[in-house]
């Protein structure tokens, strides 16, 4: 989503959000990620106002005092940043990539169902199936942190029973020009 | 308020601090993966012999492996390798380009006797085109914004002749303009066509 983004170039405009689509925004999150209010108060306090950076491509990025928070694509799911889910790793549903995968991600692919369901990848067991549409964070095999987000393109029973084709559609990663961007 | 009760007043989860390479930016452990890997690892040795070793030595390389097979894992080695080579090509490409890009200061004649001053190339020194002519702006106490030109450029036009104190204030380094090296100015004067079309 985030190739040859350049702020220069491809933000339209910048302005602060109405109060009320603030609270709208804020129970969508609530209820979209993985997250109680509490922690949600420590980066994005009830008090202070977040600015819509508008972008190419309808997208839209939410940023407080200049440092973007999270976005979203046409009226789509919120995705955090990735240095937010850095923070705060448990607000999407995670899956994992094996080491052999690392490389292809970080160069922009979409990850394949077998880098997901070999030895070194890791999808959640069938009680905890993530459905085919959902914003998962993608975790790496021997690492801590998450190296990207994206969205599932099946279900993950499918990938499983599939085992082939495109699992998750990679949003944003590591090194991608919206990691560049720390502030806008 | 507080200390009465033993319930916390907040459940906030509080955030993980993850650290950063100052290199490539990445968190530490996927500094193999970016193109500096090289001077990651000298940067981090330098800063933190601790942290070096917990992902550098000899025992943590063998466990990082993982279910990779062996020739998978040279093969990461030989990208990354390559990607350092690229990369270090490529800052010396946009260096030269850089040090060799032109800063096009042109006085247009409008009308008679009415000027325009167009600055061009300001953004190959990661100049701030919108701060810089609001600079402009508040020193010749005139109109001066961000346009593109018929090429598609960004450039800055100014209202009124001022070509010789925009030179000046280059030379001068002041503000957003510090760091645009004077010799890389050339000035150009556009006259108004005769007849017209
Ligand atoms: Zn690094």
């Amino acid at each position: 989503m985030f190739k040859k983004f350049s702020p220069s170039t491809d933000v339209s405009g910048q302005t602060s959000v109405k109060t009320s689509v603030q609270r709208s925004i804020r129970s969508n999150i609530l209820s979209q990620w993985k997250i109680d209010q509490d922690t949600l108060e420590q980066f994005w306090p009830k008090k202070e106002s977040l600015i819509l950076v508008k972008c190419r491509d309808h997208i839209s990025i939410y940023a407080l005092h200049g440092e973007p928070l999270f976005f979203q694509h046409f009226d789509g799911p919120f995705y955090p940043t990735l240095r937010l889910v850095h923070k705060y790793p448990f607000i999407l549903p995670m899956v994992r990539i094996d080491r052999g995968a690392i490389r292809f991600l970080l160069a922009g692919a979409h990850m394949m169902c077998p880098g997901l369901t070999s030895i070194g990848g890791y999808l959640p067991p069938p009680e905890n199936e993530i459905k085919s549409g959902t914003p998962v964070a993608i975790f790496a095999e021997g690492k801590e942190h998450a190296v990207g987000l994206g969205i599932t393109k099946m279900d993950t029973e499918e990938m499983r029973r599939v085992n082939r084709n495109i699992g998750i559609e990679t949003v944003t990663y590591l090194g991608d020009d919206l990691w560049a961007v720390r502030s806008l | 308020m507080a200390s009465t009760t033993e319930q916390p007043t907040s459940q906030a989860i509080p955030p993980i601090k993850v650290r950063y390479c100052e290199v490539c930016t990445f968190p530490l452990e996927y500094c193999e993966f970016g193109s500096s890997f090289t001077k990651c690892k000298e940067s981090l040795l330098e800063e933190d012999q601790d942290l070096y070793d917990k992902f550098y030595s000899e025992e943590a390389l063998a466990k990082k492996i993982g279910t990779l097979s062996v020739e998978d894992q040279t093969k990461l080695e030989k990208d990354t390798a390559a990607k350092e080579v690229k990369a270090e090509k490529k800052a010396d490409a946009a260096l030269k380009k850089k040090l060799a890009s032109q800063v096009t200061i042109k006085r247009i004649e409008r009308n008679k006797r009415k000027f325009v001053t167009s600055v061009h190339g300001l953004e190959a020194f990661d100049v701030d085109l919108k701060k810089a002519a609001k600079q402009f702006a508040q020193k010749f106490a005139t109109g001066a914004s961000v346009t593109k030109n018929p090429q598609g450029q960004d450039e800055i036009v100014i209202q009124g002749d001022v070509s010789a104190d925009v030179v000046e204030m280059i030379e001068d380094g002041v503000g957003v303009l510090k760091n645009v090296p004077k010799d890389n100015i050339v000035e150009v004067e556009e006259k108004k066509k005769k007849g017209g079309d």
